[in-house]
């Protein structure tokens, strides 16, 4: 933009620093009270929901009979109420664990080669094809994969159990269908591929054409140029948008309540049917609960709100110790 | 020029988007529950006279169980079409919904699976002011045990061996305690996979009220509306686990009969002890209804069922959906609604509907019982 500004115009007015003033006008007084009225009023009605859902919450707690952490059931029906998250919260971490460590690496590959490697005209129609994943609703997601993806992924199964049952995570257990926390895994590994992908892209679109150009003049290979410009630029915007991709993982509902076969037990074996998430278990229980069990099922849901809090601040805190790299603070 | 183009272009597609609303909104006004005579089925709807409608005006909401769903559907529909000017909207989500909905006063009556606990009883007192709600006894039905399993095509099965395939305690079809019920029939050596609800349900806690009583020592768990056992395979609702049942060779699960009827699944007969084993059928659901002891008291009819009952043709796994109203203190202006309504649920004809859908009519004993109390609601 800089260099198609003539030579010869004055020069521009320094930027006030810090707070931006009124300029006294009426439609400019009309406009800061305007934004900084929604501003505040989207702050009370946050703070209000939390306020609501805490209160719910330790009603909630208050009255359970069983350990809310440890405890390995969910019965706030019963006499006396027990009920815990530890399934729900195991469930939530591996199944979105399995989604990333499948959907990381192939959206990567995908931006890397839609953004250096494709010709042109391939490259804007496949990044459309992967933004159109993001617009289908997840319950169809749920019901392809319940008719289409769990009878497929059988075979799968007992492939990863005659191999690698030795490694105790694949070992195969229990017979039955492929409706286990690995198929979930799978699945949502295929719903979060688009916004990691595109996100990731638009990163690696960043990257100065400049330092490109260098690492080429030097000599270096396509592949080293990724290497040694591309990926070590996009870093931190990889982080960003895994993270963005796992925030959706975590929360994801409808697909995850159609596909698994939900009981309230841990294992490892995740080829097993059983195992359950924090939104799934909401889904499932939310109609036949009574208000008690509302208010258990709220706790549980703040549950799944912290842990989304603690990734991004964890997210957050791994760019800015990467600052030096990211095109958005250059 | 080309800013009018683009306006016409909008203006098209406005023009558009109301004529298809409008259609679509018109469909959904001239919804078939306004007709009389026959029906998709072919079945015809009760004859407009034998329902009385006096005073019945407005709209009256109610909400509740979705056991009773396809059975609320025709009463509607051949209530609404004796009576012009009444609106019935039962809104089938669950019995939890429908009893809280109840205590908050929104609906007219609730639809429940189980009868009113203490507590909800405590809390009907601030709704119906001089009264409190009672359960009315008003749709039966048989729960079905369905199965598949290539090369058999019918099967015997009594209660303790129920209580252990669902406890996952007997794995193989071909277990000495099935093959002893079922001589001559060929077992395959293949694993059962039971499958259960995976939402609390009243058909779960029905089950296991039958398999307590039934199977005492083979079933230790508390009957309530979550699943209590540990192993197993669940899934969401009736229709899940019948789909489950259908997809899978060698998998068994429950659910009300009409939904063995669509998935076109075979049933477990029971083995109750008694001369024969029995089918699962609307007649031999009321059979074994017949055997219940109405356990409220005043106006209450909340029955308790004979689970353990061994007369002839009567198939044990049943389960009784109440209706809940207030005894008296109902709202003014949907009581005439809630009798009008709940008096032709409780006729002759009403009951009478009920075979065709896959329930089983409530016994003539109790039912006068309901007519009376529906009669002197207030």
């Amino acid at each position: 933009m800089a260099s198609t500004t003539p030579l010869d115009l004055p020069p521009a007015p320094p930027v006030p620093r810090g707070r931006p003033r009124s300029t006294g006008r009426v439609g400019d007084k009309i406009f800061i009270g305007l934004s900084r009225g929604s501003g505040i009023l989207l702050l009370v009605v946050m703070a209000s929901i939390a306020v609501f859902l805490s209160y719910r919450a330790v009603l909630a707690i208050s009255k359970n009979e069983g350990n809310f952490l440890t405890t390995l059931d969910w019965n706030p029906a019963g006499d006396p109420p027990v009920f815990g998250i530890a399934v729900l919260l195991f469930g939530t971490v591996v199944s979105s664990v399995i989604a990333m460590v499948i959907a990381v690496p192939v959206a990567v590959g995908i931006a890397l080669f839609i953004s250096h490697y494709a010709p042109r005209r391939l490259a804007a129609p496949l990044g459309y094809v992967i933004d159109l994943l993001a617009a289908v609703p997840s319950i169809v997601y749920g019901i392809w994969g319940a008719l289409v993806l769990v009878p497929y992924l059988e075979g799968l199964n007992l492939w990863l159990d005659q191999f690698f049952g030795w490694t105790y995570v694949f070992e195969k257990t229990e017979v039955g269908i492929a409706r286990s926390l690995f198929t979930v895994g799978i699945l949502l590994a295929i719903m979060i591929l688009p916004i990691v992908t595109s996100v990731s892209r638009e990163v690696f679109l960043q990257v100065p054409r400049t330092n490109e150009e260098a690492a080429l003049a030097l000599g270096a290979t396509r592949w080293e140029v990724v290497r040694l410009s591309v990926l070590p630029f996009g870093r931190s915007g990889i982080i960003s948008a895994s993270m963005l991709g796992l925030g959706r993982a975590l929360g994801e509902t409808m697909a995850v309540a159609t596909v698994l076969s939900p009981s309230f037990l841990i294992s490892l074996h995740v080829l097993d049917p059983g195992g359950g998430t924090f939104a799934q278990n909401i889904a499932a229980k939310f109609g036949e609960a009574d208000a008690f069990g509302r208010d258990a099922l709220i706790a549980s849901g703040l549950v799944l709100f912290v842990l989304t809090l603690l990734v991004n601040g964890a997210a957050r805190l791994i760019i800015a110790r990467r600052k030096e790299y990211s095109g958005a603070n250059a | 020029m080309k800013l009018q183009r683009k306006n016409r272009l909008r203006a098209t597609a406005l023009g558009a988007l109301a004529v298809s609303g409008a259609l679509v909104l018109t469909a959904c006004g001239s919804d078939d529950n306004s007709g009389a005579g026959p029906d998709s089925d072919g079945r015809t709807t009760a004859a407009a006279s034998a329902i009385e409608c006096d005073g019945a005006e407005g709209q009256l909401r109610a909400s509740g169980s979705s056991a009773q769903k396809n059975a609320m559907d025709l009463w509607v529909k051949n209530y609404m079409a004796a009576c012009s000017g009444v609106q019935v909207n039962y809104n089938s989500s669950s019995s939890g919904e429908g009893i809280v909905a109840f205590n908050q006063g929104t609906v007219g009556f609730a639809g429940s699976d189980s009868a009113l606990k203490p507590e909800e009883v405590a809390e009907s007192k601030e709704i119906c002011g001089t009264g409190q709600g009672i359960n009315l006894p008003m749709v039966g039905g048989p729960v079905a045990i369905g199965y598949h399993l290539e090369g058999v095509d019918s099967l015997v099965l009594d209660a303790p061996t129920i209580a252990k395939i669902f406890d996952t305690r007997i794995k193989k079809w071909n277990d000495p305690a099935i093959a002893a019920l079922n001589e001559g029939t060929e077992l395959p050596d293949k694993a059962i996979q039971a499958f259960h609800r995976s939402e609390d349900s009243g058909t779960t806690q029905n089950l296991g009220k039958y398999l307590g009583a039934a199977a005492p020592d083979d079933w230790t768990y508390e009957a309530e509306k979550k699943w209590p056992a540990p192993g197993g395979q669940a899934a969401s609702g009736s229709s899940g686990v019948a789909s489950q049942v259908k997809a899978v060779d060698g998998s068994i699960g429950y659910f009300e009969l009409s939904y063995a009827a669509s998935q076109g699944l075979t049933t477990v007969d029971i083995d109750t002890g008694g001369p024969a084993p029995v089918e699962a059928t609307s007649e031999n659901a009321s059979k074994a209804i017949a055997a219940a002891k109405v356990t409220g008291t005043g106006k209450d009819l909340a029955l308790e069922l004979d689970y353990t009952t061994k007369a002839e043709g009567a198939y044990p796994l049943v389960l009784v959906t109440y209706e809940v109203v207030c005894d008296t203190g109902n709202k003014a202006d949907t009581l005439a609604t809630v009798k009008s309504f709940l008096g032709y649920t409780a006729s002759e004809d009403g009951q009478k509907v009920l075979t065709d859908a896959g329930y089983a009519p409530i016994p003539e004993a109790i039912n006068a019982k309901v007519r009376e109390t529906v009669a002197g609601l207030s």
